[in-house]
């Protein structure tokens, strides 16, 4: 894991070698006058689990959402998989391709069974036949535990079934990075660890993540590296050990205050 | 019941108060429930036991069935249904060469299947649409004729039921896609296609049909290089098209503004492309909600077509007013009115019915959000 906050940091030696997966350069962006992302760099490697967080509005969902373009950034550059994102429409199919996303409010199609949500892209966009499709899909509910559901609708399931299909849906694509937006943040407190614990598997299989979450039990599990953002800007960067125990900055300080106080 | 934990004794159930059950709960609850409803109940029967019964003996009892001109009608005080049964043919066909009669005969039929058809659920999607066409094409073949030994028939002489049906199961059939098309282009975020949707629906909606039928009839050949000509039976077909579309696609904007940004988020997050996004997962759940306003424009669209009279095509209500031109049966407006107006009323409650189904059905399986 390799981020700068400021220009002059020089980048660290990889971890794991080889290409970054995700790499963003100096990218800015801005909704009307509002300047919500300044001077973003980050590298992610291949493999690496890297955990955003920070307070409310500080950028983080933004910045994981440019990285398959469902926002667009202004200024910068963004390079996924070796691919550029840019406005052509080829790059970014290819891009989201690779990429899987999983959504606070998981998102998933009401008017579609759980495993026509898990077959619809493999069929439509991968040109997987049905019956392949279907297979598949099947091997990734046993992996989130919830086979039993396959032909039952999204809304006949409980919030955290309905992430867990939704987290299956997007390895369906076989992506070669996993995105996660506030995947806990619309659950009731019950639900939260079988979503978790789906998670924490992908991360043992070497799955490339980038997770914005609040869930720090799970940072501290799982992350190679611990980014933290305030006011469109990324603060500090640091391995979790790190992070917890000596954060160096006075805002991170003051947010773990605020989040782990009680 | 849980079967958890039952408690040692459990209550007996008892029988829930007469009062609430049977025909006299029934009458209470629905009927007589407050000082209002019991005045309105009051009313709407004295209003069924004034009007009901001279309709019914009009209708009925003092009605004649059997007559040989207006004339023998006239003795009773009665409906006239002689009238019908000497002039439902021509209601029904108009000047279709009356040997010839069987094949908009057909054409009814085949039209009826189709709507049929279209209640299987088994059958939507491909199936259906190749029934759809096979059926429109087999009926359109029908009506012209000119091969297997059935008389070529112009389209001026296409009258009556099928040309009502014609006109608006067409209109519907290339309208929905149209509007389909035009909805997208308005939420579109390329300017000229977005702003060449606007221009055409706000154009088209502030025009009445009327108008658009009467520049389809008259001004449109004024246009055309001399020696083409359209047919005018097309041209009317085209106007409705045009004219329904612009209203279906202001609905299905209105169905694909109601789903939430984070369904086509998802679409596009899964590497969809914008055609496939729309198709599998926006559109079809766009259109299920607005049913119920669809539906009221295919029924609106279905008595419209009448107003192809002002441009002179026989339709089924064109034909009613012309039996009532023959001097043998003058003055029978009721009940050519009626005979007409009951198809009218059963397609268009079928059309009501139909939506009812598919509402509750789709309803039943999904978008029942958790």
């Amino acid at each position: 894991m390799t981020s700068t906050a400021t220009a002059d940091q020089a980048p660290l030696a990889h971890a794991h070698g080889g290409k970054p997966m995700i790499e963003l350069r100096s990218v800015h962006k801005w909704y009307g006058e509002f300047h919500v992302l300044k001077d973003i760099s980050l590298q992610v490697g291949k493999g690496e689990r890297v955990v955003v967080c920070g307070p409310s509005g500080s950028g983080k969902s933004t910045m994981i959402r440019c990285i398959n373009r469902l926002e667009e950034h202004q200024r910068g550059q963004i390079i996924v998989d070796g691919i550029e994102l840019t406005s052509d429409v080829k790059n970014i199919e290819a891009i989201r391709r690779e990429v899987g996303m999983v959504f606070q409010q998981f998102n998933l199609f009401p008017h579609l069974t759980v495993l026509e949500n898990l077959t619809l892209a493999p069929i439509w966009v991968r040109k997987m036949p049905k019956k392949e499709a279907e297979e598949t899909a099947m091997l990734y509910l046993e992996r989130v535990r919830i086979p039993e559901q396959a032909k039952k609708y999204p809304g006949q399931l409980s919030g955290g079934q309905q992430q867990r299909v939704a987290i299956a849906r997007s390895l369906c694509m076989k992506p070669q990075i996993m995105l996660f937006d506030e995947p806990t943040s619309a659950l009731d407190p019950e639900m939260i660890k079988e979503v978790l614990d789906v998670m924490i598997g992908l991360a043992r299989d070497g799955m490339t993540m980038v997770c914005v979450t609040h869930e720090m039990g799970f940072a501290r599990t799982v992350a190679d590296s611990m980014i933290f953002m305030d006011r469109g800007e990324i603060v500090e960067v640091a391995t979790p050990q790190e992070f917890f125990a000596n954060p160096k900055s006075e805002r991170t300080k003051l947010f773990l205050g605020q989040i782990l106080a009680h | 019941m849980s079967d958890i934990t039952q408690p040692e004794i459990a209550l007996p159930s008892e029988k829930p108060p007469a009062a609430t059950l049977g025909a006299i709960g029934w009458l209470r609850t629905n009927l007589f429930n407050s000082i209002s409803n019991t005045l309105l109940t009051l009313f709407a029967f004295y209003l069924i036991v004034v009007l009901v019964p001279p309709l019914f003996r009009w209708m009925f009892i003092d009605s004649t069935w059997i007559a040989s001109s207006g004339k023998d009608c006239r003795a009773s005080a009665g409906a006239c249904w002689a009238f019908i049964g000497e002039w439902y043919r021509f209601i029904l066909f108009g000047r279709f060469p009356y040997a010839e009669q069987w094949r908009p005969l057909i054409v009814i039929f085949v039209f009826i299947a189709m709507f049929l058809a279209s209640c299987d659920r088994r059958l939507w999607g491909g199936k259906l649409i190749a029934i759809w066409l096979g059926g429109g094409a087999l009926a359109i073949a029908l009506m012209f004729g000119g091969f297997l030994g059935m008389t070529y028939v112009e389209t001026s002489l296409w009258n009556g039921l099928p040309l009502t049906l014609i006109l608006a199961v067409f209109g519907m059939l290339f309208a929905f896609p149209l509007a389909i098309m035009l909805a997208l282009g308005r939420r579109s975020n390329m300017p000229a296609v977005h702003s060449l949707s606007v221009a055409y629906i706000e154009l088209i909606r502030g025009v009445p049909l009327i108008t658009i039928l009467f520049m389809a009839s008259v001004m449109l050949p004024l246009f055309l290089p001399s020696g083409t000509t359209i047919d005018k039976l097309l041209r009317a077909q085209i106007a409705i098209i045009l004219f329904a579309a612009a209203y279906l696609a202001e609905i299905i904007r209105g169905g694909l503004q109601a789903i939430p940004k984070g369904q086509y988020e998802a679409a596009d997050a899964l590497g969809l492309s914008y055609a496939r996004k729309m198709r599998l997962v926006i559109l079809p759940q766009a259109l299920t909600m607005v049913i119920p306003p669809l539906v009221n424009t295919f029924i609106g669209t279905f008595k419209d077509t009448s107003l192809v009279l002002i441009i002179g095509l026989f339709d089924l209500l064109t034909t009613a007013n012309t039996s009532l031109t023959d001097a043998n049966w003058r003055g029978f407006y009721w009940e050519a009115y009626m005979f007409v107006g009951a198809i009218y009323w059963c397609f268009c409650f079928f059309m009501s019915k139909y939506s009812q189904y598919l509402e509750r059905d789709l309803n039943r399986t999904n978008l029942r959000r958790g």
